[in-house]
């Protein structure tokens, strides 16, 4: 069973688009996928030229790249493609807030990311030569969709090479009942979050039991229990533990709720630490 | 012992507020009894407090007014509905303790808090200081009260009635009292406390010329205390509380005030009081609210004041060997057994005498020192002290301290010149906090910014970390930190160290102070000018100096761009090193440690890194080799051809650690018994040689100062054993 068979990418041609398309590729080299490019809009001879000789520079994997040029709505393009395709993994690029360094979705490719019918990966940064990815920081929510997540990322792990994959189970501090008023309940708490952070650790090792050995061969697992918001504090984690890849679950359809109090996918889609991949 | 405080005080505060004086000493009994019994907290005395004097004096005199009655009727109407407005505020703070919003304070900036206390002062200070020279005076606001005192001054030299001199006499002298108590060391006269030595003298006084003298007190009769009731007329009188004013927005605003005043100085009582407690308890901030809420229900139906937590009588508590709650009830039985058994006693008691009591602490309130220190934090401070002081007196309480509160607002826009960041993340989740697993500190990280608007987050965390366990702040990714954050983060540093723990700051370096004082607010600089930054040391750095001192290393501050001595480690293969700073070393050999920051990747930017290492040099020749715990760095050595190497005499240290290098053999020779059991006792560190020096470090973060420790003695064995 492979998580990415076919791998499709928007492309725009903007200052980013080597690098897009480099990442693109090589990515589709090491997890051996077909890859699909899509323009949208005309197509001329330049652009075309333009996108083949990016494509020659991996001369082995040319038969795999398709390039689709349609017109249309940006959004409806990518996501009719994605469904025609059948495609895996869409990759899209973030963009840059001026001054503050902070990177973040642009309102389309939001659209499209809560659209998407299949995974996604979030580049913050494309870049032409290649960037290891060392360290991936997973999530380890307790929810359904979470082990083939996890089976997910140790796929990815080992088909780019990284060899260190953190798994972080975020535990909302609703969790935590006994609030602290004085030494008494703080210790409480103390030994509640112990129980908690024990329960939630011994639950994502039965997950990492059912892995496959050959994928975790090669490859330091840690785990780690935060207490904090769910989504937003993962973010922050993967930041400061300078992950290079954030792997998260891809939250349920949206209700009405979900636009009135923001969800654990809108903390990262609207300021992303790392680049993330979401399993769909 | 805290009771014979808490008797002239009440009685003072009392008259102060315009109130029948036994109310001050209903408030003390009642207080004391409920709270002893219902609060969350274990030394703190409660009572009557200082701060509300103004508020009450000003609403019994503004009611007064209205009620159309004139003198004494008209104010013990205005009484009885202040009495009312003590409940109502009495319900407030109860919803507030049953929110858990009892930490209002939080919110408030600190300098605000310090301004508006420091108005109450003026206030307190402004209005008593006429009693105390004996020259009664009414005016309208505390500002005419302020200036008319060089008047009273002179005045009170060209009295032409004698009982006048003697009330001013009385005054005086208890204003000196007061003043010079603290700084006479002896072991007698420390055995009462000063505003009982100044009773003790007056009723002395008294009685030398009815006894002695034969004749009146010649003290001015208006200037005495009147009005205490014999105990039994105490529960006879009970005075009915008066509700008709409920529904007028003034009534309110008085409750607000009070209930504003009530919990700020309760809460800043509290907080101080726990750092003087010897059995460093944590007091329960809700559960002593909600107590103290009920108290002042009971203490307002019967004719008492708000009853708030005190600051000057829980110290006096503590000083006494006070451990636990009952010497609060205790405290309220004696005052009752005061009042039955020498309430007449108390009528011989000259008022300047308790006025100079107040007139002291309001004084001490509002010490001109308080400005100076303010100012001394950063001048925007310094600003906001005075806008919320000057506010406070010419206006109102609630006035003084909202407009604290916006002027903080804007002086924080104006300093970061950017509002759209403040709103874009002024209700994200900024705090992570979790326990690193293999060292079992606890890590908080704190993110955007962190001031008072969002600092209940960073506090709500670190409430829950037990304060015997080590912690790390880290606001590296905070652009911005202000003083009332400082200044918290300097409270629990010390509670931390006191019971045993620690709590550390890291990420501040590159953070401009705003001055030199330890509290200033840190702003993220530009990036070119870190490396002339202004010379202020944060408390990290001032922490490192003095291990360096301790350890007789030399520290030096500066960025080095010197660092090619770093680059044959094969750790700094694929990064490029911007500068080392902060570094400490031996003298002669070259045993360092520093700050580095590097660039990880060679083209492309990826990420800036900080981190905390030691360096040495050896004086003969090693292997090249690293030993590690973690799988991170794998790859790089694998591409620098390096295998893992198996060492067969220590089976236990060669599985847990990648043991990697080019030279198998000399590296095997190279790992002895005591060597591989230093590695076992200390698993976090990372070890490299290029040939001829060491490098260690543990994590790719700056290393908070006990870390620092324990790697520099690490570091030291490990030179001593290879």
């Amino acid at each position: 069973m492979t998580h990415f068979g076919t791998i499709l990418t928007g492309i725009a041609f903007s200052p980013n688009l080597k690098a897009n398309v480099f990442e693109t590729l090589r990515l589709g080299s090491m997890l051996n996928a077909k890859v699909v490019l899509v323009h949208v809009g005309k197509k001329n001879d330049k652009k075309e030229q333009l996108v083949s000789e990016y494509c020659n520079v991996f001369p082995e994997f040319k038969e795999n790249v398709t390039v689709i040029w349609e017109s249309g709505n940006p959004v409806d393009v990518i996501i009719n493609a994605c469904k025609n395709h059948k495609a895996d993994l869409l990759i899209l690029g973030a963009a840059k807030r001026q001054k503050s360094k902070r990177y973040f979705l642009g309102a389309v490719a939001k659209k499209i990311a809560k659209k998407a019918p299949c995974s996604l990966l979030l580049f913050i940064k494309p870049s032409i030569e290649r960037v290891p990815c060392r360290h991936i920081v997973v999530n380890g929510l307790k929810h359904p969709k979470t082990n083939n997540t996890i089976q997910a990322s140790f796929e990815f792990a080992n088909a780019i090479g990284s060899n260190k994959v953190t798994i972080v189970e975020e535990i909302a501090q609703s969790e935590v009942t006994i609030k602290v008023d004085d030494d008494k309940s703080l210790e409480k708490s103390t030994l509640l979050q112990e129980q908690i952070l024990e329960r939630e650790t011994s639950r994502v090792s039965t997950i990492l039991n059912e892995i496959d050995d050959s994928l975790k061969k090669n490859i330091s697992i840690k785990s780690q229990g935060i207490f904090g918001t769910r989504g937003y504090s993962i973010g922050h984690y993967a930041k400061i533990q300078r992950a290079d890849l954030l792997v998260m679950n891809k939250p349920e359809k949206s209700t009405f709720w979900d636009k009135i109090f923001p969800q654990d996918i809108d903390y990262i889609l609207s300021e992303l630490p790392t680049d993330v991949l979401i399993i769909h | 012992m805290v009771s014979l405080i808490a008797l002239p005080l009440g009685i003072g505060l009392a008259l102060a507020s315009e109130v029948p004086p036994i109310a001050g000493i209903v408030t003390a009994v009642v207080g004391g009894v409920l709270v002893a019994i219902l609060g969350g907290s274990n030394v703190t005395i409660t009572g009557p407090g200082n701060g509300l004097v103004g508020v009450v004096a000003g609403a019994v005199l503004l009611y007064a007014d209205q009620s159309g009655l004139t003198g004494a009727e008209g104010i013990y109407e205005g009484y009885l509905i202040v009495l009312a407005a003590v409940i109502c505020s009495g319900l407030l703070m109860l919803i507030l303790g049953f929110l858990r919003l009892g930490k209002l304070s939080n919110y408030f900036p600190s300098s605000a808090i310090q301004g508006m206390l420091a108005a109450i002062g003026l206030i307190i200070l402004g209005k008593q200081f006429h009693i105390m020279m004996g020259n009664r005076i009414s005016k309208n606001g505390s500002l005419e009260y302020l200036t008319e005192i060089p008047q009273t001054i002179i005045k009170s030299f060209s009295y032409t009635d004698s009982s006048l001199t003697f009330a001013m006499l009385s005054g005086v002298i208890s204003l000196v009292i007061m003043v010079f108590y603290a700084k006479i060391r002896n072991k007698y006269l420390q055995l009462i406390p000063a505003p009982m030595w100044i009773v003790l003298l007056a009723i002395g006084f008294s009685y030398y010329y009815e006894l002695i003298l034969q004749l009146p007190n010649p003290i001015h009769p208006d200037y005495m205390i009147s009005g205490i009731p014999e105990a039994h007329e105490i529960i006879a009188n009970i005075p009915t509380p008066n509700f008709n004013k409920v529904g007028t927005f003034g009534f309110w605003s008085v409750v607000l005030s009070l209930t504003l005043i009530a919990s700020i100085e309760s809460l800043l009582s509290i907080k101080a009081v726990d750092k003087l407690d010897p059995e460093k308890r944590r007091s329960n901030v809700n559960r002593d609210i909600k107590a103290i809420g009920f108290a002042n229900i009971i203490a307002g139906f019967l004719g008492g004041l708000n009853v708030v937590t005190v600051i000057a009588r829980s110290s006096v508590n503590v000083n006494n060997g006070a451990s636990n709650r009952s010497s609060n009830f205790f405290h309220a039985t004696f005052l009752v057994v005061f009042i039955v058994l020498f309430s007449s006693e108390l009528t011989r008691i000259p008022l300047p005498a308790l006025m100079a009591i107040l007139v002291f602490t309001g004084w001490k309130l509002a010490h001109p020192t308080k400005i100076i220190d303010t100012f001394k934090i950063g001048k925007e401070q310094g600003f906001i002290f005075l806008t919320t002081l000057i506010i406070t007196i010419s206006i109102g309480l609630i006035e003084g301290i909202l407009t604290g509160i916006l002027a903080t607002g804007i002086i924080h826009l104006i300093i970061n010149k950017s509002i759209v960041h403040f709103f874009r993340n002024i209700l994200k989740p900024n705090v992570l906090m979790f326990k690193e697993r293999d060292t079992n500190n606890y890590y908080v990280s704190v993110k955007n910014f962190c001031t008072f608007l969002n600092f209940a987050k960073l506090k709500r965390k670190l409430d829950t970390i037990p304060e015997t366990e080590e912690a790390i702040i880290d606001f590296s990714l905070c652009d911005f930190v202000d003083h009332t954050v400082m200044e918290s983060m300097a409270d629990y540093k010390e509670i931390f160290r006191k019971k045993g723990g620690s709590l550390e700051i890291i990420g501040l370096d590159l953070l401009d102070a705003g001055s030199k004082h330890p509290f200033g607010l840190r702003k993220m600089l530009p990036v070119k000018k870190v490396l002339e930054s202004t010379g202020v040391l944060t408390n990290r750095q001032e922490l490192i100096k003095s291990i360096a001192k301790e350890l007789d290393y030399s520290y030096t501050v500066r960025k080095k761009i010197e660092t090619e001595y770093l680059e044959n480690f094969i750790y700094f293969k694929t990064k490029t090193i911007n500068h080392t700073y902060n570094e400490i070393g031996k003298k002669d050999t070259v045993f360092k440690a520093f700050d580095i920051e590097f660039y990880e990747g060679e083209f492309i930017a990826k990420e800036v890194v900080r981190a905390t290492m030691f360096y040495t040099e050896l004086d003969h020749i090693l292997p090249v080799f690293s030993i590690h715990r973690e799988g991170f760095l794998e790859l790089i050595y694998h591409y620098a051809g390096f295998t893992d190497i198996k060492i067969e005499k220590e089976p236990e240290f060669s599985k847990k650690f990648y043991i990697k290098g080019e030279d198998d053999f000399s590296i095997q020779q190279l790992i002895t018994p005591e060597l591989a059991q230093l590695f076992l006792n200390n698993p976090t560190f990372h070890v490299e040689s290029n040939g001829y020096a060491l490098l260690v470090f543990t994590k790719e973060r700056l290393a908070g100062t006990n870390e620092i420790k324990k790697m520099k003695v690490f570091a030291n064995d490990l030179r001593n054993l290879i």
